[in-house]
């Protein structure tokens, strides 16, 4: 019997682009997943259990997942949950979490810090919201984990500072790349992961209200899509026959601008 | 049901593959989607609706036949005739530490006073610290007219559930239209925890703020990695809560007699029952050389045409006549030729420099969400074709090995002839 349990979410949740998006583990939830492994490393008792939700060709990743370090994998999957945005995302998510969490004890939930292409980080901050787990955003190290303790000790990274700060568990957790390196799957471990059964939860399983996921249940909403407007600069002479007169040209040019003033003399106007 | 609206059609080329909004969108089952996310329509089961066709955000779709279509009413416009009377006025939640705000709380005002002019409302700022008083004064110089201030010591170190807690207070208390938030560390962890507490829309990342003729907020903000461009609305919940990233939004100039009213607060959750304790805070240093990027006036940045570490040194006397510091593409900062401090772009920094010198830069979409609102951009890339030129003020197709040293001794010169 497992006496913790890591879980790893990998929120593929592209709600613009799903059939578009290759299935490739996103960066964030390759150090997220290393984090858990190293977390298994000292206490092989440890189970890692990824979860996703997105399309069925997100199994790919799951199964990446399953190579590298993780023991089960979940695929949340269905129409119903198609076109959501963060906040339903993680509803669904969370809802999927509760229902893993009724059968094994839960200890993190690690988390990339943002997908590649939807760079929201909302649906971390989220899903631990829903859950009422504390969250611990933006880790770039784990100081300390005490499972029987039950209280983890990490370091933030923000901007300008670091923090080391501490919560009992159960814990939230995203991760930046900072974290560590990923390790890789060996030969036998994918070849193994390729066979392994996955489980697909529809909304059969986690009977969610409709209104309250996908589409309908997404606050937000595109209204519009545009091509960013772009202003044609100006191309100066010919840099390639010519790199000099194009050089001169940029002189006028920044000349023209006042951007060369020397920084020197940026006080001493007509001196 | 007689098809006098026609059916629907897809028109080609246009389909975005936007996760089947179509398709979820349709009452008679007649969409299904096709291996590249496109919506494949059963003709004899469109009922004509035109559902379909409102709900597409690439306009992709028409209906064809009939008598033209006739707008319905979506699920979501039918809901927004909710009552939202009782919401007023754009807050900004001001991010500080140590007494120190953050300097996209103050860019945040600025915008949120063009918001809070197109709405005829007020422009609050919410302060939650300890010991924070001072910035008060601080926030109505950048054009709040009133502050809610929130200071308590349970408050002194950034704690999500503390500071979740406080602004879903003074948010149920008040209820404001619309909510900014900085897309900072801090204020990502904050508004992602608020929005769903609220069970509110959140707009991460918003490049562009606007009013609309319902006078619904509209968040733009890049989509598809920054291909394009997506404006989101939040139509049925209020506030409707954005983030914006640091230097998107200019500075507002000081206003020379602020005035605010300042509505204290004394909520403040049991610090007992904060369950994350902040053990040590550790000032940025020892890794980068302390340089930021983001508030440099002049930037002069290399990308994978720089070909080596080594050859970032052309830039380097480039930026040292100029007055400026060096930065990267992310192509380079993965290459190891210079730190992660220096990355320009979506994974990096926001810069908004008054020159940004682009050498060997391609102008993937990444970078580019990061650099192009400086003032003038200057682009040196062998590629004519390079995206970097389509925002460039100035571009040069050369080489930069060439043209770089060229431009640094002509400044040089320049400067030497104008000091004797």
């Amino acid at each position: 019997v497992p006496d913790t349990t890591e879980i790893k979410i990998d929120p593929v949740k592209n709600t613009l682009i799903r059939d578009g998006v290759p299935s490739i583990l996103n960066p964030f939830d390759g150090y997220a997943l290393e984090a858990a492994a190293r977390i298994k490393d000292e206490d092989p008792s440890t189970r890692i259990i990824v979860l996703t939700m997105g399309p069925p060709q997100a199994e790919k990743v799951l199964r990446e997942c399953l190579s590298i370090a993780a023991d089960a994998a979940y695929l949340v999957s269905g129409r119903t949950f198609g076109g959501s945005d963060t906040l339903a995302t993680s509803r669904v998510l969370a809802a999927a979490i509760a229902r893993l969490a009724e059968k094994e004890e839960l200890a993190v939930v690690f988390c990339g810090k943002q997908t590649i292409d939807g760079d929201t980080a909302q649906v971390g901050p989220g899903i631990a919201t829903h859950l009422g787990l504390q969250q611990l955003t933006l880790v770039d190290r784990i100081e300390s984990f005490d499972a029987q303790g039950r209280r983890i000790r990490v370091r933030r990274r923000l901007e300008d500072r670091q923090e080391i700060v501490e919560a009992p568990l159960p814990v939230l957790i995203t991760v930046v790349r900072e974290l560590n390196r990923p390790r890789y799957p060996t030969v036998p471990a994918r070849l193994a992961a390729a066979k392994a059964k996955l489980e697909i939860w529809d909304n059969q399983v986690l009977c969610l209200d409709t209104a309250q996921v996908g589409f309908k249940g997404s606050p937000t909403a595109v209204r519009r899509i545009f091509s960013p407007e772009q202003k044609p600069g100006e191309i100066l002479g010919d840099g390639l026959r010519d790199p000099e007169a194009a050089v001169d040209l940029l002189m006028r040019r920044l000349r023209e601008r006042e951007l060369l003033q020397s920084p020197f003399d940026g006080s001493g106007g007509q001196s | 049901m007689t098809k006098n609206r026609g059916v629907a059609r897809l028109l080609p080329g246009k389909c975005i593959g936007c996760g089947e909004r179509c398709l979820q969108s349709c009452p008679a089952n007649a969409i299904v989607m096709d291996a590249a996310g496109a919506p494949v329509i059963a003709q004899e089961k469109c009922v004509g609706c035109a559902r379909c066709v409102q709900a597409c955000p690439a306009q992709a779709l028409e209906m064809e036949g009939g008598a033209g279509a006739v707008p319905v009413k979506t699920a979501a416009e039918s809901v927004c005739s909710g009552d939202f009377s009782a919401w007023h006025d754009v807050w900004v939640v001001v991010e500080q530490f140590e007494g120190v705000a953050a300097r996209v709380s103050w860019e945040l005002l600025g915008v949120g006073r063009e918001l809070a002019d197109k709405r005829h409302a007020g422009l609050g700022a919410v302060i939650i610290g300890h010991r924070v008083e001072h910035l008060a004064a601080e926030a109505a110089r950048y054009g709040a007219q009133i502050v809610y201030l929130l200071d308590a010591p349970v408050y002194a170190h950034y704690r999500t559930a503390s500071h979740c807690a406080a602004v879903c207070h003074l948010v149920e208390k008040h209820r404001p239209e619309i909510v900014l938030l900085g897309a900072t560390g801090q204020g990502r962890d904050l508004a992602g925890a608020v929005a769903t507490r609220l069970a509110t829309g959140l707009t991460a990342d918003c490049t562009g703020l606007d009013i609309d003729e319902r006078g619904f907020l509209l968040q733009t903000r890049p989509a598809f990695g920054g291909n394009i461009m997506a404006t989101i609305l939040c139509e049925r919940f209020r506030p409707q809560m954005a983030t914006v990233r640091p230097k998107v939004m200019p500075l507002p100039e000081p206003l020379e007699r602020p005035s605010a009213r300042v509505v204290r607060d004394d909520f403040a959750p049991d610090e007992a029952l904060v369950a994350v304790k902040v053990l040590e805070v550790l000032r940025a240093q020892g890794e980068g050389d302390g340089v930021d990027i983001a508030a440099a006036d002049v930037i002069v940045a290399g990308g994978r045409g720089l070909r080596s570490g080594e050859n970032f040194a052309l830039l380097r006397e480039l930026a040292d006549v100029l007055g400026g510091v060096v930065a990267a593409s992310r192509c380079a900062v993965d290459a190891g030729w210079i730190g992660h401090d220096r990355q320009v772009g979506q994974t990096g920094k926001n810069v908004r420099p008054k020159l940004y010198v682009a050498c060997g830069i391609s102008g993937a979409i990444q970078h580019k969400v990061g650099m192009a609102s400086s003032e003038v951009i200057v682009a040196i890339n062998s590629d004519p074709e390079a995206p970097i030129f389509q925002i460039a003020t100035y571009g040069i197709v050369g080489d930069l090995f060439r043209i770089v040293p060229l431009l640094t001794q002509n400044i040089r010169a320049l400067r030497g002839g104008a000091s004797s």
